[in-house]
């Protein structure tokens, strides 16, 4: 029984490093290559020694496919192709081609430069592992080889955010990697259409969540923000350089315009300039509203974010400042929190999940001391968390209601959850489990090592020769009888790996093979007081009250016909009352000429 | 499968393909050549053009290749190629009562838009107090004088349409993405990167078992657009071919060169440059070559405008398409830089652009200077203003870039003219060298093409080169023809419940070939077939007259397989023997063999393609016999 496979190697009951494993069709599949934040050991990449335990993956895997360019699904990426060794294609979307290997670089730069490690990959790595990208676009069905086809579909979350339906022949697997449901400032709504995959992997990290309207959000956020900057507190806001930090931006800045408001807001390191220009370059991967309006203003073009610089952390008086990265594990987001962490007119907003062992984890849980430990950083020892801290959750994800509507509109045989925390995977997939959808749906939910296995039941496709099919199709009728279905009748002929199906005389045909006829003739004698053709009479007339659906002959020359049965009755001179009745039918009439012998043993009714 | 040919141009096609009884508009290109019989439109009242003899200028009128073939309001699907080819699709959708989908990559569609926008505004930014179609009528085109009179067709000349109209025809379009299998009934639909500008198209229209390839405008040149997708195009049953270059004697980039000589000499002798182009297309191409050459030649400090409603619109749409863009131009956005040099010419003030002649641009502009501006047919548009005030000095020279219209009729009604005109047309399409390699690579079964493609230009008819020479020949469609598509359809794909698969049982025939009989219901939905396996049927209630049962007639049940192979004398004997009949009596025929079954009474006739059993009275025995002999028959 052919079946689909899938293992989380990461992501699987839990959110970071996600990396999937599918098994479809012969064909092996890595959906994802990130890494980590909570970890710095071992455990920060995937566990690639499930696929091999030496060698190359290469000779594994058919193709390596990343929905989008955050670090917790391609940071494994130069790892896995450069240090343990693929040279497959790497399939991604054209912005997350262009920003991936940006972030890469930075985190590269984070981890070795800052914190001193070594055995990491390095920026000639992360440069060769970008050349086995094969970039895709939206909706375009690419042919990784004659049997697997991949095809990409909006998935909004953060720009070149994709899912993937992956193909083999009837069996199909659909991953979502990130995405949203509902259109924010800056993005579209994730789709697609109705695929019917055999299983949906979906991420969950909101499984349990409803978010309240986005307006009121909004609406918090900016008040907040003002709030702070009036009683001239500083506001840091922890972001990654692409993604949430335009949609803020967006959002500061109309607002600083409309209420005209004169407190800096700045936005950390180089990446931002450049951020922005792959947003007016990729202008068509957002949403409807900024596409429609961007000749006359480019939503990316910010007149009251500037630059941030380091020493502006110690100037005086209000500002609001985003620095990367979003979860404060690391980096000027990090170094600024520090500075500012110990006064409360000061002001921390978290628009997104923080991954567990994360400092942003930890002070989302409450925790006022901090211990502070690292080469690079000035302040060692306890850090009082002074400030404010207020947790947005601004991160595009899609909610419990999201999940459900993805459902609706993909219609899968199976749903499989990742990326989320496991409790709140089992509430919803309680949840989905009892929702009436239009197919029954099974959910799992794979722990990371974990093989989930879904028999799948494909249908096999065949050529049937046109003459069949029209006669068959000629015959059915236009209003085919569902009580009494129309048998056809065919010959599957199975050759160098076709199927064709096609009339059984075509096939001896074809095939150059001869029918072989097979005859059966049967003499019942019979008393009958008549002349030969009296009797004849008799019994076609008794054939025709028997037998009503048949097309039943009496032929002048002394036959009668019963379909391709033939019925003569003959006589000796010296007993004209003694009946010999012969019957022949061949092979294909078996079942009626068996009848009619022993219907007129029986004799015929007087 | 037929196809309707509703347009004989050969670059501005208009075909309708009936398959699987689907129906597909290949493009509908506009042909505005009839606006050569219409005077200019000028934007400022002209003395000298209204004092013109002859008659006067009557609505912006457009001719429609189409005629009432068929019926358009039964089209399913349109396919667009290009932007040039999707002129008319407001004539189609918004007045023929069409309810399908158009089918367009969404550079074509944004681009497409900003061409018509381009054009509604010169028609409408120079309103006519009256609109003049009486002269139509036959009766009455046959007393004008000069050229109209000859002009044929006049009566599908159509106004130009509304921005209204222009709106609601392309809401109507569905996006598709280069590669994307676009399934619309029993047929799918795939656009491939033709090479020739942004987003633009060939198509590949197929069913599992047939392949028609629309190439039309596809360009082999490494320019700014993605490169032709040949590859998809093998395996074609049918190629229709439209599109070719125009000017199949004039290398693109030979005129390229002496388009930068000629604009170089006259910037030089203090002169202006007036190019009349298109709005998007070959102008990024001028604009980049330009930009390169300016510099080189001394000349960095000259100002290029760019004049259109859409100039704006078209220079930052340009920069967004970089999925569609040759590779060089995409590796760009990975920095992240503009793809096109024309935005450092913009950031730099070197280029300039404006909606039109009106407001900035007076104040603005500088001489000499270049300026780029439509419509190239310059009968409206800004253009028409700037023959007006450059047309009189020997300084200044026009230089014709567009292939589309005939320069000297585009020319003649600002005759006599003082400046200078310089024909530099570039068209990258296929040329018919190109053609004729690409064919022998992808090897269609069957070409399709306008009939000029089938002999050479009329003005040079020793030129044998510029045609197509195919064997077979190509069918040649001209305005109005109907072709039968030459396809032999003898399969169709069908699946089987997997139910339905487990239980059959093949046998090998021959080495390699192994045959099962099939018996199923069919179901036949939406141009699906599926095979079920045959339900079980009811079981009989217990009925109480058992005995009736029996008198029953059997069901037509499922038919028999056919026999073939034949019976063994030898093996037959033995298995005979096996099943305890001994005493055969074999008797030897001119086809065989009679056997004799001694004790039963029972004849056995075993010839090379047929056995019969003549047996009375004893029908579990004739069953038995059947049985033995069908273990040695194979069942198809």
């Amino acid at each position: 029984m052919p079946d689909i496979k899938v293992t989380p190697l990461g992501a699987g009951q839990d959110v970071g490093r996600s990396c999937i494993l599918v098994s479809i069709g012969g064909k092996n599949i890595m959906l994802d290559c990130g890494m980590h934040m909570g970890y710095n050991d071992d455990r920060r990449f995937p566990d690639f020694s499930y696929v091999t335990q030496n060698g190359r993956l290469t000779e594994f895997l058919d193709c390596v496919i990343i929905s989008h360019f955050h670090l917790d699904h391609c940071g494994a990426l130069p790892y896995m192709s450069e240090m343990v060794g693929y040279d497959g294609p790497i399939y991604m979307t054209h912005p997350t081609k262009a920003i991936c290997p940006i972030l890469l670089e930075d985190f590269r730069k984070i981890t070795v430069d800052k914190k001193g490690e070594t055995n990491f990959f390095t920026s000639q790595m992360i440069k060769d592992c970008m050349k086995k990208v094969v970039p895709l676009n939206l909706h375009q069905t690419v042919q990784v080889d004659e049997e697997l086809e991949i095809k990409a579909y909006y998935a909004g979350h953060v720009l070149g955010a994709a899912m993937f339906q992956i193909k083999v022949g009837s069996e199909s697997v659909v991953y979502t990697g990130d995405y949203n449901m509902t259109p924010d400032r800056h993005l579209g709504a994730a789709w697609i259409d109705k695929c019917r995959p055999d299983i949906l992997i979906s991420e969950s990290t909101y499984a349990t969540t409803i978010r309240d309207s986005k307006r009121c959000r909004e609406r918090d956020f900016l008040k907040k923000v003002h709030e702070t900057v009036e009683r001239g507190g500083k506001v840091l806001i922890p972001v990654f350089a692409l993604g949430r930090a335009q949609e803020l931006c967006i959002l500061l800045e109309t607002f600083w315009e409309r209420m005209n408001l004169k407190a800096p807001i700045y936005f950390s390191t180089g990446l931002t300039e450049k951020a922005n220009h792959y947003y007016k370059l990729f202008i068509t991967w957002t949403n409807q509203k900024i596409r429609k309006t961007f000749v006359q203003r480019n939503m990316f073009e910010f007149k009251h974010i500037k630059a941030f610089d380091r020493s502006y952390a110690d100037n005086p008086g209000p500002m609001v400042v985003f620095a990367t990265p979003g979860m404060l594990h690391a980096g000027q987001s990090l170094q600024i929190f520090k500075k500012w962490a110990g006064n409360e007119k000061n002001m921390l907003i978290m628009p997104g999940y923080c991954v567990q062992g994360t400092v942003g984890h930890k002070i989302l849980n409450g925790q006022k001391k901090l211990e502070m430990e690292g080469r690079a950083t000035v302040i060692t020892g306890t850090l009082d968390v002074k400030l404010q801290v207020e947790y947005m959750s601004f991160s595009a994800h899609a909610d419990a209601i999201g999940i459900m509507q993805l459902i609706r509109m993909a219609e899968p045989r199976n749903m499989l959850l990742v990326h989320g925390e496991a409790k709140k995977m089992e509430f919803l997939k309680d949840k989905i489990e009892q929702e009436v959808f239009v197919r029954c749906i099974s959910c799992y939910m794979p722990a990371n090592g974990e093989t989930t296995t879904v028999v799948t039941n494909p249908s096999v496709p065949v050529d049937i020769s046109l003459n069949l099919l029209k006669r068959e199709m000629a015959l059915g009728g236009p209003l085919p009888d569902a009580k009494r279905p129309r048998t056809m009748h065919g010959t599957l002929i199975m050759k160098d790996n076709s199927l064709r199906l096609v009339s059984p005389e075509q096939a001896l045909k074809e095939l150059g093979l001869s029918e072989h006829q097979l005859r059966f003739t049967c003499r019942v004698q019979l008393h009958d007081p008549h002349s030969d053709t009296d009797t004849l009479g008799r019994i076609y007339t008794h054939l025709k009250s028997v037998l009503k659906s048949y097309s039943i002959q009496h032929v002048p020359d002394g036959t009668v016909i019963v379909e391709s049965i033939v019925i003569k009755v003959t006589s000796s001179a010296e007993e004209p009352n003694l009946k010999v009745i012969l019957l022949s039918w061949s092979y294909q009439d078996e079942e009626l000429g068996s009848f009619l012998s022993t219907l007129l043993k029986k004799g015929l009714p007087s | 499968m037929k196809l309707y040919c509703l347009s004989g141009h050969p670059t501005l096609p208009c075909n309708v393909l009936k398959f699987k009884s689907t129906t597909i508009m290949l493009d509908c290109g506009l042909d505005t050549t009839a606006a050569l019989y219409f005077l200019p439109l000028p934007l400022v009242h002209s003395p000298r053009l209204s004092k013109l003899p002859g008659w006067v200028s009557k609505d912006g009128a457009v001719n429609l290749e189409k005629k009432e073939l068929l019926d358009l309001s039964t089209i399913d699907v349109i396919l667009i190629s290009n932007y040039h080819c999707m002129m008319a699709l407001p004539y189609i959708t918004e007045h023929t009562g069409f309810t399908g989908t158009v089918y367009a990559t969404e550079p074509t569609l944004q681009i497409g838009r900003l061409l018509m926008e381009e054009l509604v505004t010169f028609m409408e930014r120079v309103p006519k107090a009256q609109a003049a179609t009486c002269w139509k009528n036959k009766e009455i085109q046959r007393l004008l004088p000069g050229p109209l009179k000859d002009a044929v067709d006049v009566w599908s000349w159509r106004k130009c349409y509304s921005v209204q109209e222009v709106n609601s025809a392309l809401s109507k379009v569905q996006l598709v993405g280069y590669s994307q299998k676009e399934l619309f009934g029993a047929v799918q639909v795939t656009p491939l990167s033709s090479g020739y500008s942004l987003g633009s198209s060939n198509w590949i229209i197929q069913s599992h078992y047939e392949k028609v390839s629309y190439v039309s405008g596809s360009s082999l040149l490494t320019t700014h657009p993605q490169p032709m997708e040949q590859s998809s195009l093998k395996n074609s049953d049918v190629l229709i071919l439209t599109g070719l270059t125009q000017i199949p004697t004039a290398n693109p980039d030979g005129m390229l060169g002496e388009f930068c000589s000629n604009l170089a000499m006259t910037i030089r002798a203090g002169g202006n440059v007036l190019v009349p182009c298109y709005s998007s297309g070959v102008i990024y191409d001028l604009l980049e070559c330009l930009y390169q050459f300016m510099d080189s030649a001394n000349l960095g400090s000259t100002p290029f405008y760019f004049i259109s409603p859409v100039a704006n619109s078209s220079l930052e749409f340009s920069q967004i398409f970089a999925e569609w863009l040759c590779q060089n131009k995409q590796s760009k956005v990975y920095l992240p830089e503009p793809p096109f040099p024309h935005a450092e010419l913009i950031q730099t003030n070197k280029l300039k652009h404006y909606p039109s002649i009106h407001g900035d641009f007076s104040s603005e502009f500088r001489q000499p200077c270049v300026v780029f501006t439509g419509h190239p047919s310059l009968r409206f548009g800004d253009v028409v203003h700037f023959m007006e005030l450059w047309g009189k000095s020997s300084l200044n020279t026009i230089i014709f870039t567009e292939p589309d219209f005939s320069y000297l009729d585009a020319l003649a009604p600002y005759q006599p003219l003082a400046m200078k005109c310089v024909y530099c047309p570039i068209d990258t399409r296929l040329n018919f060298h190109q053609v004729s390699k690409l064919l022998k690579d992808i090897q269609p079964l069957h070409v399709v093409c306008p009939e000029p493609y089938t002999q050479p230009p009329p003005a040079q008819p020793h030129r044998s080169d510029l045609m197509l020479e195919l064997q077979p020949p190509p069918m040649a469609y001209r305005r109005c023809s109907v072709l039968g598509l030459p396809f032999r359809r003898r399969y169709e794909r069908i699946h089987l419940l997997p139910e339905l698969a487990r239980s059959l049982v093949p046998s090998e025939i021959k080495a390699g070939v192994s045959v099962a009989t099939v018996s199923a219901v069919l179901q036949s939905k939406d141009n699906k077939h599926v095979l079920q396996p045959v339900p079980k049927p009811a079981p009989v209630p217990p009925s109480k007259k058992r005995k009736r049962v029996t008198e029953e007639p059997p069901e037509v049940l499922n038919p028999k397989p056919l026999l073939s192979g034949a019976v063994p004398l030898e093996p037959f004997l033995a298995m005979l023997h096996k099943n305890g009949i001994t005493e055969v009596k074999v008797e030897e025929t001119a086809d065989g063999h009679i056997l004799h079954l001694q004790t039963e009474d029972v004849l056995i006739q075993l010839e090379e393609d047929a056995t019969h059993i003549i047996c009375d009275n004893n029908e579990p025995l004739r069953t038995a016999l059947r049985d033995l002999v069908l273990r040695f028959l194979q069942k198809l």
